[in-house]
């Protein structure tokens, strides 16, 4: 029989040991906490804030322990009703420049941490909470450039003296303009090569003097990923003014967002501040003299001031608005501060410094969703839904003075207006409307439950099949049952170091991996027993069973890895938690069943000489 | 466990079985039709807790009140848990709506809410596109993976056999009308891996047999070697259904569907590569020679890891 050699023992004492060490985390239940941090990025946590939280938590005879982490304060209670019980009082006493959120805080002891030992993270399933999957109406966003880009055009073409008879974008986002003359539409085309890069070229003309201008495949992606980019961070302040502790927003494919905010239980407010599908438009006041074709009229909201014109040109959108906050001017009156980014200051001050003593206008579109019946072919009613604007004036404003990217709307009623306003101002700040194609919510009991039931029958299954090969390979069996133990300790500590979630799918495959992990063993083993049937010495025998079971082996797990893989691509949720544990399950398992059982025998029977019999 | 079946004298039954149940399952498929779950179809689902056991024709009759005219409710695990479903709905407002309107007819009742899903139309169309474009994607890659390993034919009777068992759990699935959403597909998928690795099992015995066996009788080899791999083949069988079976009782309502499609693709699974694979392998004609091509080496002579 080959000798084993130390180094593969010892190689084998170092994995199990890490294993056992980055899977312990996962023993200590994390207490139920609430987390308060300010809500500017530029305060941080410190001391005052944590003593104030201590004493207003003291007002209730509550188990607590309250901590000042790196940049917040945490505070640590015993059940999940004392945790809202806390985070009622807190939001109840402390000032709103701080956000208060739910959190589960690992009990792992220090050193562990220290070691970059961590829990496995749970999924929504099991922790509850609400998963969001968001589709952005990019289109909205490349029409809204073109739109743009048509104002821009209509300016230069009158300084250049170009005269034109129709300017347009199209349903399918394109300019379509109609020049009085041959000549001014040559000009033009000249003027728009020389000047815009982002139109496909040629330029396609017409015999009526027309020019289309359609956005290049380039421009058209690079739209979308701002629009995205944009709205992903738009997404985050929101859900950060949510409260949410380790909340996940993210891109998916092409013109997808998904959103997960673990422990939200309100999911119908959730839904409110992040489905917000509004953006924001600053225009100047019509004045009389205004053609009608150039102004429109918008109700205020909520009716607190009369219908205005406004001009048609939109000064610069809510996306350029990079901060709006409610405070108290000198007089202690209500007021908003709102701050721009630098190209929106230098748009806000061309616009205003020749317009002082006019008003500004601030603009806000909602996109609502209804559903509407369409009949079909065979007159059938068939639901659609359709997607529709509504316009509301939010402010009109006196400008006083030209403004730059840091100005302030005064003349509110009350400090709820202020507030308000300042919301709507930064909620504003979406590039592209969205709409909700996917919500999964799970309550917290729900989640409760399925840790449970996934624990229990993690459970029964490994006993029942420990049970079942001990009984039926005796000594080898407890090789088994030691590599099929080991083998769960593994794939726990490499889900931990991956911080991958373990979801009730997830778990699933960690108990159809301890149901197949087994038949690297079972092959193996049988392979034994036919060698020792054949009338090969017992030392022989394991050495052939090993070496021949193993191609095998290696095939099998081969072969299933590769589903695990494509399932791991192509699936979504529920089928990628599954997939994620069986791989590293398949992975372990060889380690396992093959060097780890290998060892154990070999330190049983290997230095016997001259056995007679073992035990299979 | 030695074993000495003469199994390909069942060869012809088997075949006529198979023949049956496959005709069965492909009718299931196209007259029943799979009964689709909510991530296929699209629509809302909401489950809910209630404090005793609920009146569901009570519950039935506020929702259609309330307008909500083709919601379905059902019991759902216990009879204090309710399922409601919408399917083909396409309003993400409508769970929470149901929620709220169940909450304030039901004032005096603590009701605890256990989820809601929305699925968008668009969504529920690509999950089913992506999943068969997955399942696809699997059968051709382990074809290719075998054709590499082993011999063409070998993939061939492998692909069949794949083919025979998610035919027939799906079809099973239509026939005794159970739902199929995102984990049954994710289970369907696993039965690919599970009945490969049976396959590739057996396969590798029939590889090293032809090569090391006097005889040269296919179907006899083919019958040595089925007869070699049966102790393995049940005991791995019986393991995983161990585990499966815990899962279906214990694993809760959610993963039930999932554990049932892998207990039929398990016993199916490990009867198709005893009868399927190996039977596929003899009417291809495979014989000695088709591996004196194949690399010399033997599989007894491969090194440990």
């Amino acid at each position: 029989m080959k000798r084993y050699g130390l180094w593969k023992y010892l190689l084998i004492l170092l994995v199990l040991g890490f294993g056992v060490v980055y899977s312990l985390p996962n023993l200590y239940a994390p207490d139920p906490a609430v987390q308060v941090s300010y809500t500017s990025s530029s305060q941080t946590a410190d001391g005052f804030l944590a003593d104030n939280v201590r004493e207003i938590v003291a007002q209730q005879d509550l188990v607590t322990k309250v901590e000042l982490e790196n940049d917040y304060v945490l505070v640590r209670t015993d059940t999940y009703q004392n945790q809202l019980i806390i985070k009622d009082l807190l939001s109840a006493n402390l000032t709103n420049d701080v956000v208060i959120a739910l959190n589960l805080a690992p009990t792992t002891p220090r050193w562990l941490m220290d070691i970059g030992a961590n829990p496995m993270k749970l999924g929504l399933d099991l922790r509850g909470g609400v998963h969001f999957l968001m589709q952005v109406d990019t289109e909205t966003a490349i029409k809204n450039r073109q739109d743009g880009t048509l104002q821009d055009l209509r300016i230069r073409f009158r300084e250049e003296k170009i005269r034109y008879s129709q300017a347009v974008v199209q349903d399918d986002s394109s300019i379509y303009l109609k020049f009085n003359s041959l000549q001014a539409q040559e000009d033009a085309e000249d003027y728009i090569k020389d000047n815009y890069t982002q139109f496909n070229l040629p330029l396609i003309t017409d015999t009526d003097n027309g020019l289309l201008l359609s956005l290049s495949e380039a421009e058209i992606d690079q739209i979308e990923s701002d629009a995205i980019d944009q709205n992903l961070t738009t997404l985050r302040n929101r859900v950060n003014e949510l409260g949410v502790s380790e909340p996940i927003v993210q891109r998916q494919g092409k013109k997808r967002i998904v959103v997960q905010l673990p422990g939200i239980q309100d999911t119908a407010e959730a839904k409110n501040i992040l489905g917000k599908t509004a953006t924001l438009e600053f225009h100047l006041e019509a004045q009389m003299d205004t053609p009608r074709s150039r102004k429109t009229s918008y109700p205020y909201r909520n009716g607190r001031g009369a219908p205005a014109f406004l001009q048609d040109s939109i000064i610069l959108g809510g996306d350029q608005v990079a901060t709006a906050q409610a405070s108290f001017d000198e007089n202690g009156l209500p007021q908003v501060n709102i701050t721009l980014d630098g190209e929106g200051g230098s748009k806000m001050h061309r616009a205003t410094r020749g317009n002082i003593g006019k008003r500004l206008g601030v603009l806000f579109v909602e996109q609502k969703t209804r559903t509407i019946y369409e009949r079909d072919l065979e007159g059938k009613q068939i639901p659609a839904q359709e997607t529709y604007e509504v316009k509301e004036i939010i402010s009109l404003a006196t400008i006083r003075a030209a403004l730059g990217t840091t100005f302030r709307i005064t003349g509110l009623d009350s400090p709820s207006e202020s507030s308000e306003l300042a919301l709507l101002l930064r909620a504003g700040a979406l590039a592209a409307p969205m709409t909700f194609v996917e919500e999964r919510t799970v309550g917290p009991s729900l989640g409760a439950d399925n840790i449970q039931a996934g624990v229990f029958s993690m459970q029964l299954g490994l006993f029942l099949v420990l049970a079942f090969i001990l009984f039926y390979y005796r000594i080898f069996g407890i090789a088994a049952s030691l590599a099929l133990t080991f083998n769960i300790v593994l794939l726990v500590a490499v889900m931990s170091i991956l911080s991958a979630t373990l979801t009730l799918p997830g778990i699933a495959g960690i108990v159809l991996t301890v149901g197949m992990a087994v038949d690297a063993n079972v092959l193996i083993f049988s392979r034994i027993r036919e060698e020792l049937k054949r009338g090969r010495e017992p030392l022989e025998a394991i050495d052939a069973g090993y070496n021949r079971a193993f191609l095998t082996i290696w095939d099998a797990n081969v072969t299933t890895l590769i589903v695990a893989v494509i399932l791991l691509s192509y699936g979504t949720g529920p089928v990628k938690g599954f997939a994620i544990t069986l791989s590293i399950g398949i992975i372990t398992s060889m380690f396992t069943a093959i060097m780890g059982t290998r060892a154990f025998v070999n330190l049983i029977y290997g230095s016997k000489k001259n056995l007679e019999r073992i035990s299979i | 466990m030695t074993f000495n079946i003469d199994f390909l004298a069942w060869r012809k039954i088997a075949i006529i079985f198979s023949s049956i149940f496959l005709v069965i399952s492909i009718g299931s498929l196209i007259f029943k039709e799979l009964n689709y779950g909510l991530d296929f179809t699209g629509g809302t689902l909401v489950e809910l807790s209630y404090p005793e056991a609920a009146d569901i024709s009570e519950i039935r009759g506020t929702l259609i009140e309330g307008g909500f005219e083709g919601a379905q409710v059902a019991n759902f695990g216990s009879s204090q848990e309710v399922l409601i479903k919408l399917p083909g709905t396409i309003s993400d407002t409508l769970g929470s709506e149901i929620v709220s309107l169940l909450s304030s007819t039901n004032l005096n009742q603590e009701i605890d809410l256990r989820r809601i899903e929305y699925v968008g139309p668009q969504i529920g169309s690509e999950l089913r596109d992506d999943g068969g474009t997955a399942m696809l994607i699997a059968l051709a890659f382990m074809m290719l993976y075998i054709a590499f390993r082993f011999q063409s034919m070998f993939a061939g009777a492998a692909v069949i056999a794949l083919i025979h068992d998610v035919v027939i759990v799906v079809g099973i699935f239509s026939m005794i009308e159970i739902e199929f959403d995102l984990t049954v597909l994710a289970a369907l998928l696993a039965v690919i891996g599970y009945s490969l690795n049976d396959t590739i099992v057996v396969s590798d015995r029939i590889r090293e047999n032809l090569r090391s066996l006097e005889t040269d009788s296919t179907s006899e080899i083919i019958n040595t070697s089925l007869n070699q791999t049966l102790g393995r083949t049940l005991i791995t069988s019986l393991t995983t259904l161990l585990v499966l079976f815990s899962l279906y009782f214990l694993g809760g309502e959610l993963i039930k569907n999932f554990a049932l499609a892998l207990i039929f693709g398990v016993i199916v699974g490990t009867y198709s590569s005893i009868y399927i694979a190996a039977n596929a392998l003899v009417m291809m004609g495979l014989t000695k020679d088709h591996l004196k091509v194949e690399e010399p080496e033997n599989a007894d002579n491969n090194p440990l890891p």
